[in-house]
């Protein structure tokens, strides 16, 4: 059974665990987990993302000080929060000055029901850091950086950002990385009323890395959680979205981007709560796959009961640049109330002919003309980003992705 | 609401209370094997039914991988564990073999048949009596009562045109060659749990032939009905359409009315060779269970349809009104070069009713297409779910599929859910998909009213309407048929 060596790991992961001092706070995560173990893909939510790679890296210690990765972190000209393997690196952090921002312990913030997901389990168990944002009532925090950096072995951090009544921020998470390493982060969001989070993602792991993040937000009354995920890197990544829309009013954007080549494998899932009446909810997902690129999408609208006047909506492209690459969907809607507007649509090919015909018959080479249609298909998810600099810096990530497969 | 529309209300509910309509017994001699299932069962069943020596082996064979096997529980349904062995697998009707005359057959059979109201002019003929006359009726129909098919009707105007239509257990009688070379060769015995039960202890179901170029000159239909207390029905349906063959294929299904629940367990094998087409419509009605939810069938039926050879068709309609629980993908594996799967359905839970129903569209070879047109009604307290998978594997160069899964909710207690399960494999496959799930519109209302429409008139026409592109796929005679049941499905439903 290919299963076998993921309980194997499993069982390592229980074993590390048993080691540490006992830690009330934790126990119950690890009940679940040596319970639940890593999920195969029997577990419905799993099937199409198998866990089997993470089970033949060896998470060997980290080979190099991820200070040298440093370099490759975008300026963009904002306060920054750095990590490096978990663990929160003052000396290469330049922490907002007028922000509460506390690091040094794991930010467990608020996590209804996180615990039956494995991964949440899974870093719970071993979470040792994490930065805890608090935005207080009425304050607009700007833009601030939240960086990840890897060089081997397994982090597990754990932050949590708070936003007070119409509150802003803008977060840009960064996740950089080199060799085999498994980055688990678990990022917890509580929107207050009229409040708006912006948070937008790049994810440029290295090429052997294991990359399985969960999001959790709450979106209060008038609150707007605003997100976009740009995925180029891993050997095998997965980032969950589980938003809630619990006061009235509540929006949520939950964007993404996968770029992949190579025998990469990215999966999206997301998982919008209605909770509360005239929410709406927007997700616009794209896929572009080279090589043997597999990449899923899987999302789910669930509309409860008293969720009257629910606007939900969910788009999913899918280009397949590539013979060899595959792209499996699972959209999902589960309503139970009557007066709603939901639909969702998801379209799957390659570059139309009749596109690339068109730009050719108008003098364009046909490398430049696919360069530009592939860009245009991907341009619409960036359109949502508003700060200038970071969609730059993602427009510039782009377009070496592009070279990068034009040369393989 | 004004004192004239409590008043339609309460005449409707009159109405929804006499509800269904199909719901007497037949009080009739039956045959019974014990309760319970084991192998002495299957070889009880079997020699009853004179099977050939490599049908036991096969029955055996799929319940031994039966018992391995786990309930599958990914739908999204909710209901009682099943006790297996609190069933009966046989029931037949008690009769002599081989009636001459009318007077032979049992009467009641025949009063059965009347209440139904199946076309049966011929019912002399359904009774088993050999009076094939020139009725100018178009259908032949093929009748299963409980487990056992009772009789099948123009038999010889098909034979004369090359089709054979009969019951299976007859077909493996009369056609042993054809039956054991394609039985199992699209859902094979220990497929899924379902339908490894089935291929266990099935009794009988309907059996089809079309042979090379030849169109059959009719519809053909299967009544199938299940009567005797806690017996499940096992009916297996094999239909195999030779190269070029074309044939149209209905079947209707009812239930008596009992506040225990009854299993029905169904495998249907369609294979359409080269050039040929099938089209396979279900009415299926089954006794739903009351308005509190209790009683009613637990459908569990596994349909596939095996496009074998180039530009072969097939095409599933079905218009879902009946049964508690409804388990039921019709699928195809578009294996010819340009094969066309179609599944259009139209599915209502009502009450307490649970659906979770949708198809597979495997896409193996080149050029193949399909369309998948679902429409998804719900009201009172049920849900309703849409569970789609279209697959392309590598070598399905050019292929293409549109989906389209539409859901209505009436009344705020009442579930719709889509989940659809996309897999491209190939870059230069096309899919589409669309779901959208709403109600229905108040100014869509306000017009009908406006117009002198009743509420009731008003939703029913607009239901119709959402409907449409599904029942046009319908043969004629039986789209009627299913607006009515519609209407009827949905009575006191509203408001």
């Amino acid at each position: 059974m290919s299963t076998q060596p993921l309980q194997a790991l499993a069982g390592k992961f229980a074993d590390a665990y048993a080691a540490r001092a006992a830690d009330p706070a934790r126990a119950l995560a690890a009940e679940r987990f040596r319970a639940e173990g890593l999920p195969t893909p029997r577990v419905e939510a799993w099937h199409y993302t198998p866990l089997a790679a993470l089970a033949d890296v060896a998470l060997a210690a980290p080979a190099r000080d991820p200070a040298v990765l440093a370099a490759r972190i975008p300026d963009l000209g904002v306060p920054r929060l750095v990590f490096g393997n978990g663990r929160y690196r003052a000396d290469l952090s330049t922490p907002p000055a007028d922000l509460a921002v506390r690091t040094g312990a794991p930010a467990w913030g608020v996590l209804p029901e996180g615990l039956q997901h494995h991964l949440v389990a899974l870093n719970t168990m071993f979470a040792e850091d994490g930065a805890e944002i608090v935005v207080p009532p009425g304050t607009d925090a700007g833009v601030l950086m939240l960086v990840h950096l890897a060089t081997g072995g397994a982090s597990h951090p754990r932050h949590a950002v708070r936003l007070g009544a119409n509150a802003r921020l803008t977060l840009v998470e960064i996740a950089l990385g080199e060799g085999a390493a498994f980055h688990n982060p678990v990022i917890t969001f509580a929107v207050g009323e009229g409040a708006t989070v912006v948070h937008t993602v790049l994810q440029e792991e290295s090429a052997e890395a294991i990359h399985l993040a969960t999001v959790f937000a709450e979106v209060a009354k008038g609150a707007t959680y605003d997100s976009f995920l740009l995925t180029l890197g891993g050997r095998l990544a997965r980032r969950e979205m589980h938003t809630r829309l619990a006061g009235p009013g509540a929006a949520a954007h939950l964007n993404a981007a996968q770029l992949l080549g190579g025998t990469q494998h990215a999966d999206f899932t997301t998982d919008v709560v209605h909770a509360s009446a005239n929410a709406t909810s927007r997700q616009t997902v794209k896929n572009v796959l080279a090589g043997h690129a597999r990449g899923v999408f899987q999302g789910r609208i669930l509309v409860e009961r008293d969720a009257q006047k629910t606007d939900g909506y969910q788009m999913n492209q899918g280009l397949l640049l590539s013979p060899t690459a595959e792209l499996d969907v699972k959209p999902g809607l589960e309503i139970y109330a009557d007066d709603v507007k939901c639909s969702h649509g998801t379209a799957i090919g390659e570059i139309d002919p009749e596109q690339l015909f068109y730009l050719r018959s108008r003098g364009i080479p046909e490398g430049e003309a696919r360069a530009m249609l592939v860009r245009a298909f991907i341009g619409e998810a960036l359109d949502g980003i508003a700060f200038a600099p970071v969609r730059a810096a993602m427009e510039e990530r782009i377009g070496i992705w592009w070279e990068a497969q034009q040369a393989s | 609401m004004s004192p004239s529309s409590t008043q339609e209300r309460e005449a409707l509910q009159s109405v929804t209370q006499s509800g269904y309509k199909w719901g007497f017994e037949t009080d009739i001699e039956m045959e019974f094997a014990p309760q319970g299932l084991s192998e002495e069962i299957i070889r009880l069943i079997s020699a009853k039914k004179g099977d050939p020596d490599w049908l036991l082996a096969w029955r055996l064979e799929a319940f031994a991988a039966w018992r391995k096997m786990e309930e599958p529980h990914w739908g999204l349904l909710h209901y009682p564990p099943i006790d297996y062995q609190a069933l009966r697998y046989y029931a037949a009707p008690k009769r002599k073999p081989g009636p001459k005359s009318l007077d032979e057959v049992d009467p009641k059979l025949l009063e059965t048949y009347a209440k139904l109201g199946i076309p049966l002019k011929e019912q002399a003929v359904l009774a088993g009596v050999a009076a094939e006359t020139e009725a100018p009726a178009q259908i032949a129909v093929d009748a299963v009562f409980d487990s056992v098919s009772v009789a099948t009707t123009f038999r010889q105007r098909l034979a004369d045109a090359g089709v054979i239509f009969c019951s299976i257990s007859e077909a493996i009688r009369e056609h042993p060659d054809l039956v054991r070379r394609y039985l199992g060769s699209v859902v094979p015995a220990g497929d899924n749990y379902f339908a490894a039960l089935n291929a266990a202890v099935f009794t009988d179901g309907s059996f089809v032939f079309v042979p090379r170029g030849v169109r059959c000159p009719m519809e053909l239909s299967t009544y199938f009905r299940i009567n005797a207390r806690n017996t499940g029905q096992f009916e297996r349906t094999l239909i195999v359409a030779e190269p070029g063959a074309q044939v149209s294929y209905l079947e209707g299904c009812t239930a008596p009315q009992r506040d225990e629940n009854q299993l029905h367990a169904a495998v249907v094998e369609l294979i359409a060779e080269e050039d040929a087409s099938i089209k396979y419509s279900t009415v299926q009605n089954w006794y739903p269970g009351d308005a509190e939810g209790k009683g009613g069938v637990y459908n569990f039926v596994t349909k596939r349809g095996d496009c074998r050879g180039a530009r072969a068709k097939i095409s599933w309609t079905q218009v879902e009104t009946g049964s508690a629980i409804t388990w039921k993908y019709p699928s195809c594996l578009l294996r010819g070069e340009g094969s066309v799967g179609e599944f259009y359905s139209v599915a209502v839970t009502t009450n307490h009713q649970q659906a979770d129903t949708g198809t597979k569209m495997i896409h193996i070879g080149a050029n193949t297409t399909s369309t998948i047109v679902s429409k998804g009604i719900s009201a009172g307290f049920s849900n309703n779910t849409y569970r789609g998978q279209v697959k392309v594997m590598p070598r399905a160069h050019n292929a293409h599929n549109h989906t389209q899964c539409d859901s209505l909710l009436i009344g705020d207690k009442c579930g719709a859910h889509t989940v659809p399960y996309i897999e491209s494999r190939n870059a230069t496959a096309r899919l589409e998909h669309e779901a959208t799930t709403s109600k229905i519109a108040d100014d869509q209302l306000f017009y009908c009213r406006q117009r002198g429409l009743t509420e009731e008139d008003a939703v029913n026409l607009i239901v119709n309407g959402f409907c449409k592109e599904v029942l046009k796929e319908l043969p004629m005679e039986f789209a009627v048929e299913a607006q009515k049941l519609l209407a009827v499905s949905l009575e006191g439903s509203v408001g």
